[in-house]
């Protein structure tokens, strides 16, 4: 209420509109009715993953599988390399004519470094593509945005979107049953 | 997934996983207070005490290693090893049931792993730590420890990468630093929501820090969902490879007792066993100490306690495996260690003690009167632990006393000095231990929630 009274007078910048539910199947309904209504620009805020919120909201390309497989693939070629130039080229060490690539006895360590940069990937990997560690994001200043992380539902169309318009997304908003819908500063 | 839990319910419906009449809010309350509780229970300081006096002792035990070297132990050759092995191999494996309620139970789809997950985690972590510790300290000058890893030094040496002692400096290394990230991803989502609950200052800045700035955005909580399941799924691998590692320090030995296949399958078998027992002797006071029985329910007691069961029997036929194949072998070596040295030998009180132990007292687990009387689980997983380190006594001091030759043979005994480093660790890990309840949520809280929503649809759906 208090970040509505500013836009009319002076007009700071407006990150958003946040609709808060109470239930994780309305906001997958919401969502899905947003995005159907053109909207685009548009994320949830929810305190445990909610299934199909993804695909409502429009997130499709899940890079980090592909991110992974690339990650434990550079670390098992790098360990194997690794014990390659070791026996092969930089200390060769003849035991009884037995041969210098022993391949089989290479396998544990270009197997634990292959996982190694694959947990890499998958963890350094999510994050980044997530954007984090970000401590300020505009949707926190929300109200009651706190509860996000305890048992609130926020669905958030952002002041970018085309389609935005402080009157007509508020009604929208307010018809998919929000409890309470609220403009968010930049 | 959900089809096939639901037929399985029909058939035989279970005792819930979580106690009725929780709803979002009221499960955020439950694990967040924990956290938040002030003045923290008796019990708790009490622990902490007791904990931090072990680990002083840690401290001084390992200040006069380095003043004295390893001499102050009783190792000698031929009994080189002795219970810095013992106690490497023996907290390794009881840190692999966390990985394996976590990344293991995830895979199948276990839902009940979700109570627990996060501080079988915690005692992985914590138990690595301990480990990793015995090898260090056994090095004898510990502060050359980087001699066994592959860097660029002026001596243009290379470690033996076909030594099974440098596959275990990676094996160790990889899941001590793979559990630490995977321990703190599944963390990350309730920092924030302990961020989001602080009311104090200071609190609310360290968790905000922590948590990394999470605001459970839809796109986030579907990379993250996809992160979270191939680090289960790399895992599981991992953690199988890791104690087969450490299994081959002994197999690919030719010494008696050592050099058999068996090995890796079954010291992974006792891992789990070992862990389990140690998680149940950590969530059996836990629970009722904080009041979560309604989330760590007797369900998951009594999951335990097959699992518990169930290791307990692979590891069981491992001994027989062993004493199998030494009688069919034929090879006299193998039959000497097996019959005539441990079962009947100087040690044979340890390889009794341990059959005691490992074998016949998990037999008491096939009742449901005992699954059920968290006392009578206390005690057992007291005796599984026990008879785990007796295991592994076994197998390294047995056979490295009576190996080929008998002009190389020797007794071995370790010293107060062995059990104060012994002890010291054990005060380290619960030290860890009590500060991990103390500061962060001890349950994974957005997936008991995400089990709650789960949970709701199955009834739903009926």
């Amino acid at each position: 209420m208090h970040a509505e009274h500013s836009i009319d007078e002076a007009g700071p910048k407006v990150y958003g509109m946040v609709a808060e539910f109470d239930d994780p199947d309305r906001i997958v309904a919401a969502a899905q009715k947003a995005f159907d209504a053109g909207y685009r620009k548009l994320d949830a805020y929810t305190p445990f993953p909610v299934h199909g919120l993804d695909h409502a909201v429009g997130f499709k390309k899940n890079m980090v599988a592909p991110l992974v497989l690339l990650g434990g693939l550079t670390g098992a070629s790098a360990g194997f390399l690794m014990q390659y130039i070791a026996a092969v080229l930089h200390y060769p060490y003849l035991i009884g004519g037995r041969p210098l690539l022993s391949w089989p006895m290479f396998i544990p360590i270009t197997f634990e470094m292959g996982i190694l940069f694959a947990a890499f990937a998958a963890v350094f990997g999510m994050f980044a593509l997530n954007g984090l560690p970000m401590p300020y994001h505009p949707v926190f200043n929300a109200p009651r945005f706190e509860l996000a992380s305890r048992d609130a539902f926020f669905l958030c169309i952002e002041a970018k979107d085309d389609r935005y318009d402080e009157v007509e997304t508020r009604s929208f908003l307010e018809g998919l049953g929000a409890k309470q819908v609220s403009v968010v500063e930049a | 997934m959900a089809v096939v839990q639901n037929r399985l319910t029909d058939i035989d419906p279970q005792p819930p996983l979580l106690e009725p009449g929780h709803d979002y809010g009221t499960l955020t309350d439950k694990v967040g207070d924990i956290v938040d509780r002030k003045p923290h229970p008796r019990a708790w300081i009490v622990t902490m005490a007791v904990a931090s006096l072990l680990l002083l002792l840690f401290l001084n035990a390992v200040g006069y290693l380095f003043v004295k070297g390893t001499g102050i132990w009783g190792i000698n050759v031929p009994v080189a090893w002795g219970w810095a092995i013992i106690n490497f191999v023996w907290w390794i494996g009881i840190g692999h049931a966390g990985t394996l309620i976590s990344a293991i139970l995830l895979l199948l789809m276990q839902d009940w792993r979700t109570s627990i997950n996060r501080f079988a985690e915690a005692m992985t972590l914590f138990a690595v730590a301990c480990a990793g510790m015995f090898p260090l300290l056994h090095m004898g000058r510990p502060w050359l420890f980087y001699f066994i890893l592959p860097y660029p030094n002026t001596m243009a040496l290379w470690p033996q990468f076909r030594s099974p002692l440098v596959w275990d400096v990676f094996a160790i290394s990889t899941y001590a630093t793979v559990s630490a990230l995977f321990w703190y991803t599944g963390l990350v989502p309730d920092l924030a929501t302990m961020r989001d609950r602080a009311k104090n200052k200071l609190a609310k800045i360290a968790f905000g820090m922590a948590s990394l700035g999470w605001r459970g955005s839809a796109r986030h909580w579907s990379r993250y969902e996809m992160a979270y399941l191939l680090l289960a799924g790399i895992s599981t691998p991992l953690v199988v490879s890791v104690h087969s590692v450490v299994s081959f320090d002994f197999a690919v030995g030719i010494i008696p007792g050592w050099h058999t296949t068996i090995f890796p399958p079954y010291f992974v078998a006792g891992a789990v066993y070992a862990g389990f027992a140690m998680v149940l002797t950590l969530a059996i006071p836990i629970r009722k100490l904080y009041h979560i029985e309604d989330i760590i329910t007797m369900k998951h007691i009594d999951n335990m306690a097959k699992v518990m069961l169930v290791t307990g029997l692979v590891v069981s036929y491992g001994y027989f495996t062993e004493a199998f194949f030494a009688w069919y072998s034929g090879n006299i070596y193998e039959k000497y260690m097996m019959f005539s040295n441990r079962m009947s030998g100087y040690y044979a009180w340890s390889y009794w003690a341990l059959i005691f132990c490992n074998g016949f007292v998990p037999q008491f687990l096939w009742f449901k009167r005992i699954r059920s009387n968290v006392y009578a689980l206390f005690a057992i997983s007291i005796v599984v632990s026990i008879g785990m380190w007796l295991e592994r006594y076994v197998i390294v001091v047995t056979s490295l006393a009576r190996d080929f030759l008998p002009s190389s043979w020797g007794n071995y005994h370790g010293t107060i000095w062995d059990w104060a480093t012994y002890l010291g660790t054990i005060g380290l890990f619960l030290f860890l231990f009590m500060l991990f309840i103390r500061f962060v949520p001890m349950v994974a809280i957005f997936e008991l929630k995400a089990l709650l929503y789960s949970q709701k649809h199955n009834g739903k759906a009926h």
